[in-house]
């Protein structure tokens, strides 16, 4: 155990730095207790999942507000995840104004405790970026993957309220993905299919999920060319959704697959294997109600779950640029890259006023059922594990052209069994 | 009660009624409220944690929680809402038991 970092979390766990980063620690130490920790690091970052309203809730509220009356502040880099409405354009996308009054209650209690009131689940696409080996405590479940996986810097899978604990102490315990031995793979993952498109990764995601669990796949048989960062940001997240995958290695393409398949390949660890032969489609969610002749009629067209870059919204309005739509679609983002697009004129030419551009939400925290919105199609393997569960909605989820061309037509055909599989 | 399958507490319980929704979970539409929750583990978003501090002030807690293996979502969930938990335990020997005293770190049990 590194002996100031003792000193420095015994202090805490005292008192001498006030009730509200006392409460910090004991939740740090805690859960070091239950992880067997080696003692603590420190932590470069924090990313803060449990900041909607509809997640927190008036119980969350009141714990967020007990910490700053105890005089807890932030001692590291740290941002909030998506929130439950678009801070800015708030009114023009239906929300009522107590849901609003309550989630700035939430953000204004986070920024109270110096946490940056920025609400994205990709932080790591601008300001919030950890570099390779870096100790961070992050909770967002997409996040967390690609941080660990893509940028190889360490964090386990927090709770919002550990993150959160982690920024208030500037420590975390010492233990799961912090430490090199848990990043090896405990599975291998041969995939002996095509894998192409941003849906492909995505739908492979949620197989996986279900299969490994919380386990580390090495996979293999992944082509390079297509291993994009958008593409690896779907497969993780659609893994961490479907199952609890923190860290991944992909053969030749993530920076820890190296030393990784060097251990594989000489025997140090012998990890089981899984072999995909096909991608599976997913199942239509819809009402009882809704028949699976022709086509559903699509309320909400959904992109950027998670949060696309500026890059991707961009393409996505190129497809838009000049058609008329007869469904709403939202294209999520961070809110930094929504004000830059806003601001260019070239960017915003020729849109249907049924383009949105959202920020500091997405449609997984949002509280969709108020909005009157009842059919939603996505790209986005999270997105539609998330909301298949929403007995009140048909969520269909489906490549981003139809979900493009959805927006045009205001419908999606209904495959019955199996979602379509389609090249993005 | 019993289950030998995860459960995600974000998306897959309901904090208003405490009933599991996870569509094909052996507990779907069953309540856990005032139960010694007994599952291997959590599953899914991290957001799990201040659904178990809501279902608290709700009431609709569980009363305890036994698991297998405790990730980051139940681990810190309980300190913060202060639901009794014990981990590390071999779950499948209380599969069948019909009363469970939890006294601090030790499990009791009459079948």
């Amino acid at each position: 155990m590194d002996e100031p970092n003792l000193d420095a979390m015994d202090l805490m766990l005292s008192g001498e730095s006030g009730t509200g980063t006392q409460i910090a620690a004991e939740i740090i130490a805690a859960l070091a207790k239950v992880f067997d920790a080696n003692g603590f690091v420190s932590i470069k970052s924090s990313q803060i999942s449990g900041v909607s309203f509809k997640n927190i809730g008036e119980a969350g509220l009141e714990f967020l507000e007990s910490l700053r009356a105890g005089g807890a502040r932030s001692r590291v880099m740290a941002t909030l995840n998506p929130c439950g409405l678009d801070l800015d354009a708030w009114q023009e996308l239906g929300f009522s104004e107590s849901f609003y009054l309550n989630q700035k209650r939430v953000i204004d209690a986070y920024g109270g405790l110096g946490i940056d009131a920025t609400c994205t689940c990709t932080p790591y696409l601008w300001e919030n970026c950890p570099g390779f080996g870096e100790h961070v405590a992050w909770s967002e479940s997409s996040a967390i993957s690609y941080v660990n996986s893509v940028i190889g810097a360490k964090t386990n899978r927090e709770g919002g309220p550990a993150a959160l604990a982690a920024a208030l102490t500037g420590y975390t315990g010492n233990y799961g993905l912090h430490l090199d031995e848990n990043r090896v793979p405990g599975v291998i993952v041969n995939i002996n299919c095509p894998v192409e498109s941003y849906f492909d990764f995505g739908t492979i995601g949620l197989m996986l999920g279900k299969q490994i669990g919380k386990d580390v796949p090495f996979i293999t048989g992944l082509d390079s060319n297509v291993c994009t960062p958008e593409n690896l940001r779907q497969l993780g997240a659609a893994m961490a959704a479907s199952g609890a995958v923190a860290l991944y290695h992909v053969e030749e393409v993530t920076p820890e697959a190296r030393v990784m398949a060097a251990l594989i390949k000489n025997g140090d660890i012998t990890p089981s294997t899984i072999e995909i032969d096909a991608i599976e489609g997913m199942k239509d969610a819809l009402p009882a109600n809704m028949e699976g002749d022709g086509g559903a009629p699509i309320d909400l067209v959904f992109l950027g779950c998670p949060h696309y870059s500026r890059q991707e919204v961009l393409d996505v309005l190129e497809q838009l640029r000049g058609k008329d739509l007869k469904a709403t679609i939202w294209i999520a983002t961070a809110r930094r890259f929504k004000q830059e697009l806003l601001e260019d004129a070239q960017a915003m030419a020729d849109l249907d006023p049924r383009v949105k551009i959202i920020s500091d939400t997405c449609i997984v925290v949002c509280p969709i059922d108020e909005l009157g919105i009842t059919s939603v199609v996505t790209n986005s393997g999270k997105a539609f594990f998330y909301l298949e569960n929403n007995e009140h909605l048909a969520v269909l989820y489906r490549d981003t052209n139809t979900c493009i061309d959805a927006a045009i037509s205001g419908i999606v055909a209904i495959t019955g069994e199996e979602g379509l599989h389609a090249q993005d | 009660m019993f289950t030998d399958k995860a459960l995600s507490f974000y998306g897959g319980i309901d904090p208003g009624t405490g009933k599991i929704l996870e569509r094909g979970h052996p507990l779907q539409g069953i309540s856990i409220t005032g139960k010694i929750l007994i599952f291997p583990e959590a599953k899914g978003s991290t957001v799990g944690s201040w659904t178990l501090l809501q279902m608290k002030k709700n009431g609709t807690a569980p009363l305890a929680i036994i698991n297998r293996s405790c990730e980051p979502i139940v681990a810190t969930g309980v300190i913060m809402a202060r639901i009794p938990c014990v981990d590390k335990v071999d779950i499948m020997l209380l599969k069948n038991s019909s009363k469970i005293t939890i006294h601090d770190d030790e499990i009791i049990t009459d079948s």
